[in-house]
């Protein structure tokens, strides 16, 4: 009896099988075609190309000049260079940013850096065509 | 329906015509044997390219694309690679059985692909015990894989050998009582016969539920025999690395592999012919217009369009289900198989002796 039951019911969990691929044969592909498709080529949004730095119109970011990103990365990646200004408003000595600079070449992306910043100044872009001829050309200037 | 006798027969009489008759027999002998084996590479290299682009289908990935359009010359660079490549002798295997194992398994192959009628009048080995002769034939390749394994010395190939040996002896059994069934049903064995006989309706129809126990039972036993899908332990990758061929390079090992392709084409080709109708049209009484209109479509087009459906049916399964253990496929076939192919077998004859069927 078990033996006939056995029969009908492993039958029946091999159909089941037969249906999932059934169903997988005629469902759109994922493959992509790397270099033909780089016009509609569309990365996940979670995908760490390179670290940016957004400017709004005017040409200002958000970086305070903490200097968190650059102790949280683990490579030495980020580099800032920074100058003691006095703020007209206040008439206190205040940090700014003058150089931002961010090594492509040893970056690992990890994320620390942007999950560390205060103001939310930088983020990763989904950029991925990095390649260049010389180190140099990967060391880039972040702020503008 | 057209009749490649026609042509075969222009042929003889022109040869005959300024030769004797023993030389032009013998020319179209040669000419028979080159043009079977052009056709059975270029079957090779159909598969091996359905094979990849299934496969991708089945796993939502697009396959070869790069090579040509759609890929399509991958299979031809892959053929060139493989025939530039070394034949490396192995130190200490068995010289002259080590070569010889590839050159069985391939007689085997091209024994049995000969028996497949292609179309009418396109039959090669045509005689009243055709079925006999496949089964017979086929089974050689067990052979050569046997020999492959034990000559290789290297002890993954020799148990990938022994688990194919097993395995494909007791499948052959399966296979045997479901076309054993078939032939009961037709009363005949030559398969230029039994592809007449479905001229109203092919057998999976006329012997309705024997019929189709017995093409289910077939399918399975089928890719049992050529040792692919859910069967394939005599080449379990993560086991034995590749199974009774792991020591073959280059060309010998190429004949493996081309002789595994070509026999899942026998095996789906024999089941066209003995379920699906071989190279018979589709009929559907009553329906005459549709039946004229079936009628244009040539024969060779309907049997590769049979053939090649089983093959997505088997490529199906394979890219499915995941491989089984030996106790596994020894127990499917010797406490399932067979006991219900032969109740099968005896329900067949009830069918026929009652005439139920169609």
């Amino acid at each position: 009896m078990s033996y006939v039951k056995g029969l009908f019911h492993g039958t029946g969990t091999l159909l089941t099988g037969l249906k999932v691929t059934f169903k997988e044969f005629f469902t759109p592909k994922v493959t992509e075609q790397y270099p033909e498709n780089r016009a509609t080529l569309k990365m996940y949004d979670r995908y760490c190309g390179e670290l940016t730095m957004p400017h709004d119109a005017e040409g200002h970011n958000k970086c305070i000049a903490c200097g968190l990103c650059q102790t949280n990365c683990p490579n030495g990646t980020i580099r800032l260079v920074t100058e003691m200004v006095t703020d007209p408003a206040t008439g206190k000595a205040k940090k700014r940013l003058v150089r931002y600079e961010y090594d492509l070449g040893s970056c690992m992306f990890c994320h620390l850096c942007v999950n560390g910043c205060p103001t939310g100044a930088i983020r990763f872009t989904t950029k991925f065509e990095h390649a260049v001829f010389t180190r140099e050309k990967l060391v880039k200037q972040l702020n503008r | 329906m057209f009749d490649f006798s026609i042509i075969t027969s222009w042929v003889h009489g022109l040869l005959t015509s300024w030769m004797p008759e023993g030389l032009a027999i013998f020319l179209e002998c040669v000419i028979v044997g080159v043009c079977l084996l052009l056709m059975y590479a270029v079957i090779a290299i159909v598969m091996i390219f359905m094979e990849r682009k299934v496969c991708a289908a089945f796993q939502c990935r697009l396959g070869p694309m790069r090579v040509g359009p759609w890929g399509t010359v991958q299979v031809f660079c892959d053929v060139i690679k493989m025939l530039t490549k070394e034949i490396i002798a192995i130190r200490h295997s068995d010289r002259f059985l080590y070569n010889l194992a590839p050159y069985i398994v391939i007689l085997a192959s091209v024994l049995a692909f000969a028996c497949l009628p292609v179309s009418r009048g396109l039959e090669i080995l045509d005689f009243n015990v055709g079925v006999f002769f496949l089964m017979a034939a086929s089974s050689i390749g067990v052979v050569g894989i046997l020999l492959a394994g034990w000559s290789s010395n290297n002890k993954y190939s020799l148990i990938g050998a022994m688990r194919s040996g097993a395995q494909m002896i007791s499948y052959e059994l399966s296979i045997g009582l479901s076309i054993l069934t078939i032939v009961v049903l037709t009363d005949t064995m030559q398969f230029s016969e039994i592809v007449e006989r479905q001229a109203d309706g092919w057998f999976l129809f006329k012997g309705h539920l024997p019929a189709l126990i017995a093409f289910v039972i077939y399918l399975i036993a089928g890719n049992a025999e050529v040792n692919r899908g859910p069967f394939d332990l005599p080449e379990a990758e993560s086991e034995l690395t590749a199974g009774y061929h792991t020591e073959y390079s280059g060309m010998h090992f190429g004949l493996f592999y081309v002789a595994e392709f070509v026999n899942l084409f026998i095996i789906s080709g024999v089941a066209a012919t003995i379920f699906l109708g071989g190279w018979m049209p589709l009929h559907i009484p009553g329906w005459e217009g549709f039946n004229t209109v079936m009628d244009y479509i040539p024969g060779f087009v309907w049997f590769f369009a049979k053939a090649f459906f089983v093959v997505w049916l088997l490529m199906w399964i394979k890219w499915t289900f995941p491989r089984l253990r030996i106790d596994q496929i020894l127990t499917l076939e010797w406490k399932y198989l067979v006991p219900i192919g032969l109740v099968n077998l005896l329900l067949m004859v009830i069918v026929v002796v009652f005439k139920l069927h169609f």
